[in-house]
This record gives C-alpha cells, structure tokens and sequence, in this order.
C-alpha cells in the first residue's frame, strides 16, 4: 500500500506519509521555489523535481535513492533556431510540464515535455538531454497554439508498458501524437476529438485539439482517457479512434483525469465550471468516477468542501496509487485532500499550501 | 578591470562570483565568468545566449536594453551589476 506521496507546489516541493492512523505532511523541499513537476522513478528509486524560478529559469534536480542531497542536472535546451526559420515560437525553455521515466528495459531513459511544445529524452538520467526533433519538425506543427499558455505545451508523456519505443503525447494544443519507434517518427492520433472553440470547418483537426490531459491504463495498455477542453474522450485501441464520453455529471469540463492502474474502464474526473470561469462545479468541489467504460458516473463529495469552494484542479493534480483504491487530489487554492477508498470519501491534508501543480505517489 | 557584481538571490543556487575582467564587452565579461562558474550560465542566460526575460544588467548606473548581442562596450573601471528584474516576482 502506498505510504509516500509529493506534492509540487507554487512555493516548494511538500512530502506526505501515512502512519496507521492518517495521512501527514511531512518534509519540504525548495520551499520558496516553483516545483513545476516531480517524478518518483519506480525503476530506481530516484526522484527528479523541476523548478521554475521567476528570475533565472528552469532547473531539474535529482534525488538519488536513499540520499537527502539534490544535485541540479542539465534541463532540456532547444537547438539554435535556424536564422530563415519562420517559426514564430522562441526556441527557448519556458518550463517542464511533464516528466516521464522510460520502460523498465531502458534504465536511465526520461521523456520531457515542455513549454513551449518540445518533446527531449535523456538517456542518463537527466544529464544531458535532446530535442526529439522529428516531433518538433512536423509540418502540422505550425497549426500548434496555446492553450493555458501563450505557447503550445507537451504535459503528458504516455508511455507503453508493452514495448518502451512507443509513447503518446498530449499537447494544449496540439492533439496527441504517438511514435511506434522510439520517437523516429510520428503519427497523429487525436481522430474523434473535437474542438468547439475552433471554426466548424476546422473543429475535427487534429492537430488543433486541447485534451487538457491523458492518462493510459497500465495493465490494459490501449486503454486510454482524455479530459479534453471540451469534454471527456476515451479510447480502447492506443489512441486511433476516441469517442467522446457524454454521461459525466455536474460538468464536462476539467483538467485533469486517472485511470485505474489494472482497470481500463475505471477513471475519474473532476468537474470544473466551463470554460473561461475555472473552479469547483458550482462553486462545491467533486470528484466523478465511472467503473463502466463512461457509460455511468458517480459524483464522490465526501470530505471535499462543499460551500464556497473555489479550487480547480489542474493536469497533474490528481493522482492514483498502484491498488487503484487510494487518490491524492491537489488544487490551485492549495488544498489537498486523500481517500483510501476509490474516491467516496476524502481527507483534508491542507487547505493551506501553496497553489498545487502535480501530486504523485512514490 | 571591469568589475562584474552578481546578485546575491543567487547565493540560494550557488557561491556567487566576484569577478573581474579586461573584456571589452559585456558578452565577453559574461563569457569570462562563465568559464570559471559553469552553472552560472544557465542562471543569467537562455540556451540561445539571450539575457533571461527578468535578469537585469546595469553598466555604469546604465540599464542595458540590448539583451541578445549583450555588446555593450566596457570601460577599465566599469562596475557591472547584474541583478534580479522585479518584473520576475
């Protein structure tokens, strides 16, 4: 059973651990500093936390196993941007949105995504890193915006458990793209989204859509889910064809979503009002879980306050441990809250920290 | 010499330098204080070479606006402050 999580805040990286009795904030970690994202290796124990610093740019740490020392590694750099390039995107690292370790047969491997829209691979554990440029040089590129931000971004890194050379990446607002062979090449898979916020002509293509978010079942690997700008997708075969799920409750819109790590048809949500306003449905804080595929939901509330709450949750605020029974939800008002029973009822961890950007279990 | 004087915001990241230089420009003054504190680079600098959007570079009492080529002319005795912008707050 997990016993260990972090939270990466506006001002620090915070830990939690469980006793017999409850859940407990525990350690900081660049208290102060914007932790953008944290990720717990499971392969070796590591764990990498990127900063954002206002005054002198991104950094990456790393922890290594059994040590309390952080030791500041290189961060994802762009190329130099070719002088006749009419690339209107400054080829310069805003942030590190998404962090994402390799198969377990590549030990040592990390995927990236950045703002503005840049995939990079490490293959030494944060050392040294490199563009992957046949992403970064798709044509349909140039169609990229942003979408939260004034650039493009890559916040989620999908990587599948079956064969390490194939990862799916989301990107606000990109679509979602997935290469077969370790990043060779590329092909879109966003076919079925739909953006309302484009021109009716234009709302099918794919390269324009924002899923907010998207999460792949480990144990049914095809098995994938979207909260998208304008509503909630999923898909069953690795992302060729998604079908938009139409029965969530109290809101289709949202940031963030989990899957079930051995349950393809179990995931959650949590409704936000739409779309420019961006807090609790109806200002009352909820998480919706569907155990059929989005055939059915049910709103969970228990715990979570229900007046007056203005909390959004954002891409990586919502976590799920391996058993699938125990989620770590963090919000923009710097509340966190747990539930070691799927989702039904929810303990207060804070309602005091820092604005919340990523949970993540150990 | 050219005297380079580095905020001490970033005695949080580092040991801060105290550096000075015969260099001419302000890019080669970076450039030299560069090659004895590596990391400091990444701190004042984008990976394209450009000043970071909320670093801030005063030569002589005189706010620096050229922030790519930084090829502002150094005098002998310039005193170069290179400080954290408020705008990055």
């Amino acid at each position: 059973m997990a016993d260990r999580a972090y939270i990466g805040t506006r001002k620090g990286l915070f830990e939690i651990y469980r006793t017999h009795e409850a859940w407990h904030l525990d350690r900081q970690h660049f208290l102060g500093d914007p932790v953008t994202m944290v990720l717990p290796d499971r392969r070796d124990g590591t764990l990498y936390a990127a900063l954002n610093l206002g005054h002198f740019g991104a950094k990456l740490h790393r922890r290594d196993p059994g040590s309390e020392q952080w030791t500041e590694v290189a961060v994802p750099a762009f190329p130099v941007k070719p002088q006749d390039s009419t690339d209107p995107v400054e080829w310069t690292l805003k942030q590190i949105w998404s962090l994402a370790a390799g198969g377990p047969d590549q030990p040592g491997v990390l995927w990236a995504g950045t703002l503005p829209g840049g995939l990079f691979r490490s293959n030494d554990r944060g050392d040294s890193w490199h563009l992957v440029e046949s992403l970064w040089n798709v044509p349909e590129r140039s169609q990229w915006m942003g979408g939260g931000y004034d650039v493009p971004g890559i916040h989620s890194i999908c990587v599948d458990p079956r064969n390490s050379k194939s990862v799916l990446v989301g990107i606000s607002c990109g679509g979602a793209w997935l290469t077969n062979d370790g990043g060779e090449s590329w092909s879109m898979r966003a076919k079925g989204m739909l953006a309302r916020y484009m021109p009716p002509e234009l709302a099918e293509t794919q390269q324009v859509q924002d899923p907010h978010r998207i999460v792949r079942c480990p144990s049914e690997p095809d098995k994938l889910w979207c909260q998208h700008h304008n509503g909630i997708w999923r898909s069953v075969d690795n992302g060729a064809n998604w079908t938009e799920v139409i029965s969530a409750p109290l809101s289709n819109f949202g940031f963030v979503t989990a899957v079930h790590p051995s349950d393809g048809e179990t995931a959650w949500f949590v409704p936000a009002e739409a779309d420019s306003k961006r807090y609790a449905a109806h200002a009352a804080l909820a998480v919706t879980r569907t155990t059929d595929g989005g055939k059915t939901f049910t709103a969970w509330r228990g715990g979570l306050p229900q007046q007056h709450c203005y909390d959004l949750v954002y891409r990586h605020g919502l976590a799920v441990s391996d058993c699938g029974q125990i989620l770590l939800m963090g919000s923009t008002t710097g509340g966190a809250w747990l539930s070691e029973d799927g989702g039904g009822q929810w303990q207060t961890i804070s309602t005091t920290l820092p604005p919340i950007y990523s949970v993540s279990f150990a | 010499m050219a005297q380079l004087i580095f905020t001490q915001q970033l005695a949080r990241f580092m040991d801060v330098p105290q550096v000075e230089t015969s260099a001419a420009d302000l890019r080669g003054a970076l450039d030299a204080a560069f090659a004895d504190h590596p990391r400091l680079r990444g701190y004042v600098l984008d990976e394209q070479g450009h000043l970071r959007e909320n670093v801030v570079i005063f030569i002589d009492g005189q706010r620096t606006r050229e922030r790519k080529l930084l090829n502002d002319a150094l005098v002998p005795h310039s005193k170069v402050y290179i400080l954290q912008a408020l705008s990055g707050g």
